[in-house]
């Protein structure tokens, strides 16, 4: 599915990424944990393809194909889709277009027929349903004065609604209650299958007792510092972060 | 070409068969207008625009035109008149829209002491050279007075419209508005043109708009500059605010290669607020100014005034933003900004907002900008993977949709939207159907 090879990267000529490693299989869970400002969330902008964000050595392979130098509208098209921590405001803009026009793009690279209005809206209905947000949300501005909680549903719907094969969720927990989490798991859960894989970036552990990872990688320094089961979350959780940012900085895998 | 033009016009003004009763607003303003010189670059208010073009033309007084085409904005629920050419089109508007205003030249003495007690006296010495023009060729207008109490139950829609004739022609209009104390009403001032329909000319429209929102009255009141690309455009709004009087606008720059709109608005007595919003979209070579003034000459009252602009190709816009606060103007509360997109580099924009504080007791705001587009809005849609040049054009449409969303008419919201969605290269189509079906 994706295969990464010491990626490096910084930002404002600030070493972020230091030599990552990350192998994830088709329907595969991975968790990435990790102290504040280890590099987590530079790793779902990194491959996403923010501005800013400047590749400076390894690779990234999305089925097959390095994605390192296509556009942010090409890795999407290609099955990437990263769920922003904090998802932009655009006023202005509503978000029923912007879906369209973002299924479109997407369904035209895969060689699928446009969607007309009608097949759109019954869509995008089913899905806001999916998510358990009012149909109302799809007129409004792309998430203009939608609630912390909300925008995150619209995430998940956006996810939906494009079926990517790299799910990356960047801190999808912050902020959020134990019900609106519930919601955006049960979604994320629900879109599981044996060719969709997800990153699951999170600060805490208690986003993994709701999307329960296959895998469990703790990112300090730049670099996957140890791997292991859903169990190492708990682990972490336990002891925190402390006793592996320092010394162990072999690259796991 | 200067003082030719000011000549030729004077010569116009004084061709028109006068009103008796108005000929004293007559005589000051072809005596005043005569005096003016033409503002040049030179001028600190026109700095930015030149009249250059404007004056190259030789101008008729304008003929009455028997079939105009007025455009009619569909699910508008309004009383609606046509003004042709200048003159009122009785038979294309609407019967009840006649009941609501008074033709200067049909004013009986009454209504003639009515509108004499507030022509140019809302404008005082406020206007320029063009306002001067107005007073000058002033022989018909339309006087819109609501009385104590009422309330207008559908906006009173005003569509002017020209029709080329056999030379290129001048149209001085004057619109009047009187709210009595706490009543209501909307007013939309249209000012329409398609060059492939109404024959593509240079006429020059020179609009003149009083309005005295009386104590505890409300108007709101939209001003769309929507003319064909070949015309000109001179408005001068003013407006007077009495106590606790509510005043929300809206004014629209999409027509015409030369506009320039000077809007003033008096806080007379406390307690009034003013709320105006502005969009201007210029493309190709097309020039549009706004001069806003907003005079808070007493205590209590409020000013909120968001203008945005997108610029496109080779045009060219010019925000002039002044908020004057006065010694007694304690407890003032005003807000202004002003936002602007350029798309290409050859687009400009000049914009200056002036905050003028003579009071200590004020909170008062303003910013100016001119952007690119939010980066961080762009790779959101790109990571959606929409491509960056269509986020752009959604991105720049949004910045001004926003505004139009904030319209209380939805039929006129409707109607506006895919316009301004046509400057982006846009097939605004989508969005309707969709929020239509939904």
């Amino acid at each position: 599915m994706i295969e990464i090879k010491d990626l490096k990267a910084s930002v404002e000529e600030k070493d972020i990424l230091k030599g990552l490693n990350l192998n994830i299989g088709p329907g595969e869970v991975h968790a990435i944990m990790g102290p504040n400002g280890a590099g987590k969330s530079t790793l779902g902008n990194v491959l996403a393809g923010r501005e800013g964000y400047e590749v400076t050595g390894g690779s990234a392979t999305l089925n097959g194909k390095d994605i390192l130098d296509l556009d942010p509208e090409e890795r999407a098209r290609e099955g990437l889709f990263l769920a922003f921590q904090y998802p932009v405001e655009i006023p202005g803009v509503s978000n029923l277009e912007f879906l369209k026009a973002s299924v479109d793009a997407v369904r035209e690279q895969q060689g699928k027929p446009a969607l007309d209005s009608v097949q759109f809206l019954k869509l995008a209905r089913e899905k806001c349903k999916a998510v358990n947000l009012d149909q109302s949300f799809l007129k409004r501005g792309v998430n203009e004065g939608f609630s912390g909680g909300e925008k995150k549903r619209n995430e998940l719907m956006q996810m939906m609604l494009l079926e990517p094969s790299l799910c990356i969720l960047d801190e999808t927990d912050s902020g959020l209650d134990i019900d609106a989490l519930q919601v955006v798991a049960d979604g994320v859960n629900a879109m599981r299958d044996a060719n969709r894989s997800f990153i699951v970036v999170t600060h805490y552990q208690r986003l993994l007792d709701y999307i329960v990872p296959d895998y469990v990688h703790v990112l300090a320094n730049g670099r996957i510092v140890k791997s292991g089961g859903k169990e190492l979350a708990l682990e972490l959780e336990e002891k925190g972060y402390g006793w592996l940012e320092n010394g162990n900085e072999n690259g796991a895998e | 070409m200067a003082a030719e033009f000011i000549a030729q016009q004077l010569e116009l003004a004084k061709g028109i068969s006068p009103l008796a009763w108005l000929e004293s607003t007559n005589e000051r303003g072809q005596q005043a207008f005569a005096e003016a010189t033409l503002p040049t670059r030179k001028t600190e208010d026109w700095k930015y625009t030149s009249l250059y073009n404007l004056t190259e033309i030789g101008f008729a007084n304008s003929a009455p035109h028997a079939q105009a085409h007025a455009p009619v904005v569909p699910g508008l629920q309004a009383n609606r008149l046509v003004v042709a050419n200048g003159e009122l089109d009785t038979s294309a508007s609407d019967a009840a829209a006649l009941e609501l205003v008074v033709r200067f030249r049909d004013a009986r003495p009454e209504q003639q002491e009515a509108i004499r007690e507030l022509l140019g006296n809302v404008k005082g010495e406020r206007g320029h050279l063009f306002a001067d023009l107005n007073d000058a060729s002033i022989n018909d207008g339309l006087f819109v007075l609501i009385e104590k109490n009422q309330r207008l139950e559908h906006p009173l829609h005003i569509v002017y419209a020209n029709t080329a004739g056999d030379a290129p022609f001048t149209v001085n209009t004057r619109l009047l508005i009187a709210l009595e104390q706490g009543s209501e009403a909307t007013v939309i001032e249209h000012y329409a043109g398609d060059d492939t329909v109404d024959g593509k000319q240079n006429n020059f429209t020179n609009a003149v708009t009083e309005i005295r929102v009386g104590d505890n009255a409300k108007l709101v009141h939209y001003r769309l500059q929507l003319m064909a690309e070949s015309a000109f455009h001179i408005g001068g709004t003013f407006i007077d605010l009495q106590r606790d009087s509510r005043y929300e606008g809206f004014h629209l720059g999409l027509g015409s290669a030369l506009t320039r709109n000077d809007i003033i608005v008096n806080h007379n007595v406390g307690g009034s607020h003013c709320e105006m919003n502005g969009v201007y979209v210029p493309q190709n070579k097309q020039v549009i100014d706004f001069h806003t003034c907003v005079e808070h000459k007493v205590a209590h009252c409020t000013t909120d005034e968001v203008f945005r602009g997108i610029m496109n190709d080779k045009a060219k816009a010019t925000f002039n933003g002044r908020i004057h606060i006065h010694p007694d103007a304690q407890k003032t509360l005003a807000e202004l900004s002003n936002k602007n997109l350029l798309l290409t580099n050859t687009a400009e924009i000049n914009t200056k907002p002036e905050l003028e504080i003579y009071a200590d007791d004020v909170q008062c705001a303003h910013g100016a900008t001119v952007a690119q587009l939010e980066e961080k809005e762009r790779f959101y849609l790109q990571s959606r993977g929409i491509s960056a040049a269509d986020a752009e054009v959604m991105l720049s449409f949004g910045f001004i949709n926003e505004l139009l969303n904030s319209l209380n008419d939805e039929a006129l919201g409707l109607w506006l939207r895919p316009q301004l969605a046509k400057r982006f290269g846009r097939d605004d189509d989508l969005s309707a159907q969709l929020s239509g079906e939904l």
